[in-house]
């Protein structure tokens, strides 16, 4: 499975790599290479021009503030897990990048290129989603913010022109109390997920619900907001009865496709079966 | 049988790890030759049809490609005039002559994946663009799917046969027509098990070499049975065997599909004598997954009849195996064993099963560790447990009573036609493993577990019992050298694919010629410029036939030196004593050291015959936990106990039972060749074809016993290696049945995937409320 | 294109097409011929090097992005003739068979011990399961690489490039 032939370059800024990129129409930016690479491999895909982004060092930041996190689009999953801040700035996306298939794999994979990549079954479309994150791109036109809810359009499609490169992505702020939960099942630990849910709450007096956010991962052509579930737990307290209404809600709300993997009918199921146990998580978890 | 000196029996650390270690293993892919050339294959990706047009005008002319190899070149090539057909092994039955491989294809494309043509170029990665460039117009022909479609009858693969039957044997011992008449109790039921395959880490790879002057071809890659490829590839180019030699380098795993003989083992050296310049194929894993032998889609409708005690009286049925497009070097092998072995270790005087071996537009099939004997394992031991409960008879009493008893050994099983074969169970005693077994795995403790609901999920247990079957004849031969230094060389046919030969070897050699271990220079394999005839790696035969070839060569070789010895000593041979292996002494106290005998080293080679296969037997327990929702097995614990009669070195033969245990286990929840109903291969790499890793299976245990050797080898072994995958399957179903009885789930299907044992609670369900059984 | 890197303590200069792995570099450029290929899509693990420090799957890298990189692979694990601990301890376990995921495994286990000496067995498994082995069954491997951590804990730290 030896790649097509093409050629390369590796710029030294941004702005030659957006420069690169436009100069031809097929084109492709190289990020972590994780998911490009088999690709070129399966001949799959076959670009004339492989712009790596590698030498973009301002792409490897993460700035954590009041406003929030923001990632850069070359940081490595392994970055975000030895980096501390998180744990109490983005629990949420530390627990899902934990998921990210395997050790080899998060030391090299990207935040953007998983973002851009779009595979249906990846953990990171899933939590920008979930969590409204901002994706900010830049292009021969300039830069623009794309919403995450807006980001993602099918199978491994995005919003992208073919002369964008994502430059970061903006989670917002995470307040301290905020409840949460991310539970993905998968054939084998690393495999992509077969339906994921990650789940977030904060709680008003009494302990009930509000700001209510549920996002489904793996069972659609493109991550999803559980609106329905969210309508469920808002304004309630998290008992057993709301959720076992919000597995049903989550059951109801999607339509997955069978593969050689599973069932729809299971792949349905579970999704309910990963927001029910991620709201036991959020609800039993210690809040640093 | 010989004295135990402390060499056999030891965990002797292996001799080739020193290598591996260090990243000096020597993998066909690893080698470089002058001037060669980087093989591609061209390989269809339509499962059935009629070739139009090949056109490799384009793919010729592209910079960097030096020849496009298709089947003009090999019918103008061939001594006949004719496109040569991969041959049959195993059961080389008339009947399977008109619907063998040919080596590439010319009229008909049968499976995705058969090969159309070979481009050489000056890299690998310019012959597989060259690839892209061949243009190939096939007509589509109506895809035959799977063993139904085939014997519809509606498209035919081979349309001159108008049938799509590749074979039918039939196991047969006593009556069981009688057995069934009036029977207390019969059970009838289907079972399934899935398309999976062997997968050893290394793909293919050959690299052949045509010295045009010398007229010698030399074949890098063997590996199992080089010998009988030798003799094939000689024929099919018109060589004198001694012409050809193929060389056994390191080897990454076979399990059974590596080293049989493939079409690219005749194509790639056809190809490097064609071009007269070196060549070297490596396969790559999307290509291997596609054209290396497949194995294990089975299924039967079997019925059972057994007294209200539980003693079995007869089973019989049909069982169907879908062989893929073509019957290759062994594609019969496993399903004559489903039908020979479907007793297993069970006394069952009345057996009546036929199998039918069907042509599909699949990837053709071969034997895979334990062939047909995982799938018929799976089949008896999930009818047992349904008997069991049936009857109201606990599971592991049930087995109790049929295991064949000691006693009654040898024990002859159902004899197998056509390509008849009879054979018995040598030697055992099969209640010892199960009791050892049930131990080790603390049944009496665990049993309150079995179908109870622990923080969401269900507990089970199971038992079951399986023989191996080793020791394959007729031959194997091996030569020992000593050295002009006083070491000795050791050769031998059996060839090496991880199971640590030339360590067990080394033991064996050292043991029977009295030396300590760091005599022996080093034991070397395979090739066959070693040994005169040699036969292999299968069937759980080299240490067997291997390691008792070696013992005759050691007799023959200690003969041989008395003899040169009593010359130089002046005395008789029979009067000459070999000390600490070091030197011949004289009963008149004169001596020479061994090495001194010969400048040329002196050499002697031996031989063992056999026809008489070696049981290995035992048995495995499984505790599981099943999340109902999610699906999901967890395996808390896995036990194999096994007797293999004489352990050469219990940490090789252990290593190779776990290995084998996670290979079945493998078998039984994850692996799955998925083809759709145009005959496409759906899982296409290795992220779609699942196999187990390090985070799927943590607590496993083996125990290999040696308490009733074999009678027909003079090491008193039987084969080891296969029996850890045998029960595997069988054991992990009843385990997930008995968690789940409660929810009325009886799985009858391989492989029980998360997805799969939810709908099968689904169905409990739905069962239940309906209120059906 | 031409590039300029370590490998295990040694400069190197290569000219390769942009295409070509880092495996393939690695394997037929330089002939080191110990790190394995076993699937070229990045699932199988037999290719894992130390990138900078880190373990990464070289089958999933183009040889151009080496460029400037401290690489070391199963030929660097071990001066001379001597094992090292971590070598030694697979030897002793039996955690090799056919040896073909080996240099993969040593690397990727290397690594995680290079980091967190004090690793348990499921962190070990976690670890490992992205380099599959068709032979052992893994449960010696694990023990093996369990049994090597005393070695690694005189020397916590970030992994080096070299030997």
């Amino acid at each position: 499975m030896k790649m097509p032939p093409f050629d390369y370059a590796c710029p030294t800024t941004l702005l030659e790599a957006v420069a690169l990129l436009a100069s031809r129409d097929d084109a492709k930016a190289l990020a972590g290479g994780q998911s490009l690479v088999p690709m070129l491999a399966f001949r799959l895909a076959q670009p004339a021009l492989l712009v790596d982004l590698r030498k973009l060092a301002e792409l490897r930041k993460i700035t954590i503030s009041a406003d929030g996190v923001r990632l850069g689009a070359m940081v490595r999953w392994r970055d975000i897990l030895d980096d501390d801040r998180l744990t109490t700035a983005q629990p949420l996306l530390k627990a899902a990048v934990a998921e990210v298939a395997h050790y080899q794999i998060r030391n090299r994979g990207t935040v953007g290129g998983s973002l851009a990549h779009a595979d249906p079954a990846a953990e990171m479309p899933g939590i920008a989603v979930t969590c409204e994150a901002e994706i900010h791109v830049r292009g021969k036109s300039g830069s623009r913010m794309i919403k995450a809810g807006e980001f993602f359009v099918g199978p491994l499609m995005t919003a992208l022109a073919a002369d964008e490169i994502i430059v970061e992505v903006r989670l917002p702020a995470w307040p301290a109390g905020r409840r949460w939960g991310f539970q993905e099942f998968a054939r084998r630990r690393g495999d992509f997920a077969l339906a994921a849910a990650a789940v977030f709450y904060d709680e008003e007096d009494g302990g009930k619900i509000c700001n209510a956010h549920a996002g489904a991962i793996g069972v659609a052509d493109r991550p999803l907001r559980l609106h329905a579930v969210e309508n469920i737990l808002n304004g309630r307290r998290l008992d057993d009865d709301t959720m076992a209404k919000a597995d049903a809600a989550a059951c109801a709300a999607v339509n997955p496709d069978g593969d050689i993997h599973a069932s729809a009918a299971y792949r349905r199921a579970l999704v309910g079966t990963m927001v029910e146990r991620a709201l036991k998580a959020a609800h039993s978890r210690q809040i640093v | 049988m010989r004295t135990v000196n402390s060499l056999i029996g030891s965990p002797i650390e292996r001799r080739e790890d020193l290598r591996f270690l260090r990243g000096r293993g020597e993998y066909v892919d690893d080698l470089l030759r002058e001037g060669l050339l980087y093989a591609a294959v061209l390989r269809s990706s339509v499962a059935h049809g009629r070739i139009r047009s090949l056109d490799v005008s384009a793919a010729r002319a592209l910079a960097g490609v030096h020849t496009v190899v298709t089947a003009a070149e090999v019918r103008s090539g061939s001594p006949e005039n004719r496109i040569p057909r991969v041959p049959m092994r195993l059961q080389p039955l008339p009947e399977f002559e008109p619907v063998g491989q040919p080596v590439i294809a010319e009229t008909k494309v049968r499976y995705v994946g058969e090969a159309l043509a070979v481009v050489l170029a000056s890299s690998a990665a310019i012959a597989e663009d060259a690839l892209g460039l061949i243009e190939v117009d096939i007509e589509p022909l109506p895809a035959v799917a799977g063993r139904r479609a085939s014997a519809k009858g509606e498209a035919f693969l081979f349309e001159e046969r108008a049938s799509n039957l590749a074979m039918k044997f039939h196991a047969v011992r006593g009556d069981t027509a009688i057995a069934f008449k009036d029977a207390p109790y019969v059970r009838r039921e289907r079972f399934r098990t899935q398309r999976h395959m062997a997968l050893p880490m290394e793909p293919r790879g050959l690299l052949a070499r045509w010295d045009a002057a010398e007229g010698k071809l030399t074949v890098c890659g063997g590996a199992k049975v080089l010998f009988f490829n030798r003799r094939t590839l000689a024929r099919h180019l018109g060589l004198p065997e001694s012409a050809i030699e193929l060389i056994e380098n390191d080897v990454g795993g076979g399990f059974g599909a590596r080293g049989e003989f493939y079409p690219e083992d005749f194509l790639i050296p056809f190809a490097a004598r064609h071009a007269g310049r070196p060549v070297k194929w490596t396969e790559d894993r999307r290509e291997h997954l596609m054209t290396v032998n497949h194995a294990r889609e089975a299924e039967c409708e079997v019925e059972i009849a057994c007294t209200r005690d539980g003693a079995i009286l007869g089973l019989r049925g049909h069982a169907h195996v879908d062989v893929g497009a073509y019957m290759r070097t062994n594609g019969a092998v496993g399903a004559r064993n489903i039908a020979q072995f479907m007793s297993g270790p069970y006394r069952i005087e009345n057996i009546d099963i036929d199998v039918s071996l069907w042509l599909t537009n699949k990837t053709p099939v071969g034997t895979y560790r334990g062939p047909g004997r995982f799938e018929t394992d799976f089949f008896r031991e999930r009818l047992l447990d349904m008997v069991a409960r049936d009857l109201a008879i606990d599971r592991v009493e049930l087995r109790r009573r049929n295991l064949v008893p000691q006693r009654d050994m040898p024990y002859p099983i159902a004899t197998i036609t056509p390509f008849e074969s009879k054979d018995e169970l040598d030697s055992g005693n099969y209640q010892v493993t199960l009791d050892r077994c049930l131990r080790e795995i603390k049944w009496q403790e665990k049993a309150r577990l079995s179908g109870k609901a622990i923080g969401g999920r269900y507990h089970g247990l199971a038992v079951g019992c399986f023989i191996e079957g080793g020791a394959a004849g007729p031959k194997e031969t091996a030569r020992i050298v000593l050295e002009p230094d006083g070491s000795f060389s050791v050769y031998v046919g059996s060839s090496a694919i991880g199971q640590g030969l030339e360590t067990a070897f080394a033991q064996i050699a050292a043991d029977a010629l009295e030396v300590p271990l760091d005599r022996i220079r080093g034991v070397l394999h395979g090739s066959t410029a070693y040994v005169s005839d040699g036969y292999g790696a299968y069937h759980s035969r080299s240490v067997v036939m291997g390691g008792s070839a070696i013992l005759a060569a050691a007799d023959n070789l200690r003969a041989v030196i008395r003899a040169q010895a009593a010359e130089r000593l002046g005395c008789a041979p029979g009067e000459v004593g070999i000390v600490e292996g070091e030197k011949a002494v004289a009963p008149n106290g004169r001596s020479v050291a061994l090495g001194a005998l010969s400048g040329a080293g002196i050499s002697a080679e031996g031989a063992f015959l056999n026809k008489k296969h070696t049981y290995t037997y035992g048995a495995h327990a499984a505790h599981v936990a099943v999340d109902p929702k999610l699906g999901h097995v967890d395996l808390i614990d896995y036990v194999v106990v096994e007797d293999c009669g004489r352990i050469i070195n219990p940490l090789t033969v252990h290593g190779q039972a776990i290995g084998s245990v996670v290979q079945g286990l493998g078998g039984a929840v994850m692996e799955h060749l998925q083809y759709d109903e145009d005959g496409q291969l759906l899982t296409g790499s290795l992220a779609d074809y699942l196999i187990p890793t390090a985070s799927d299976f943590p607590s496993i245990r083996a125990v290999v016993l040696e308490e009733h050797p074999s009678p027909i080898n003079p090491l008193g072994a039987k084969g080891a290696g296969e029996g850890g995958i045998i029960a595997a399957g069988g054991v992990m179903a009843n385990a997930i049945a008995d968690a789940l009885r409660d929810l009325a789930v009886e799985p009858r299907e391989l492989p029980l995937t998360p997805s799969r044992i939810w709908e099968l609670v689904q169905a409990g369900r739905s069962n239940a409320q309906s209120g059906q059984g | 294109m031409s590039i300029r890197f370590e490998v295990n303590g040694k400069k190197v200069e290569v000219d390769v097409e942009p295409r070509m792995t880092l495996a393939d570099c690695l394997r037929h450029v330089l002939r080191l011929t110990g790190t394995h290929v076993g699937c070229e899509h990045g699932v199988c693990g037999a290719c894992t090097i130390i990138v900078d420090g880190a373990a990464v799957r070289s089958c999933l890298m183009l040889a151009v992005q080496a460029e400037g990189s401290q690489i070391l692979t199963v030929e660097g694990l071990c001066d001379g003739e001597d094992l090292s601990p971590l070598q030694q301890s697979f030897r002793k376990h039996h955690a090799l068979q056919c040896g073909f995921c080996t240099p993969g495994m040593l690397i990727t286990a290397h690594a995680l011990l290079s980091e967190e000496p004090d690793c348990d067995a499921a962190r070990v498994r976690e670890v490992l399961s992205g380099n599959l082995c068709r032979c052992t069954g893994y449960i010696s491997i694990v023990e093996a690489v369990l049994d090597a951590r005393v070695a690694y804990r005189d020397n916590a730290g970030r992994v080096a490039g070299k030997a």
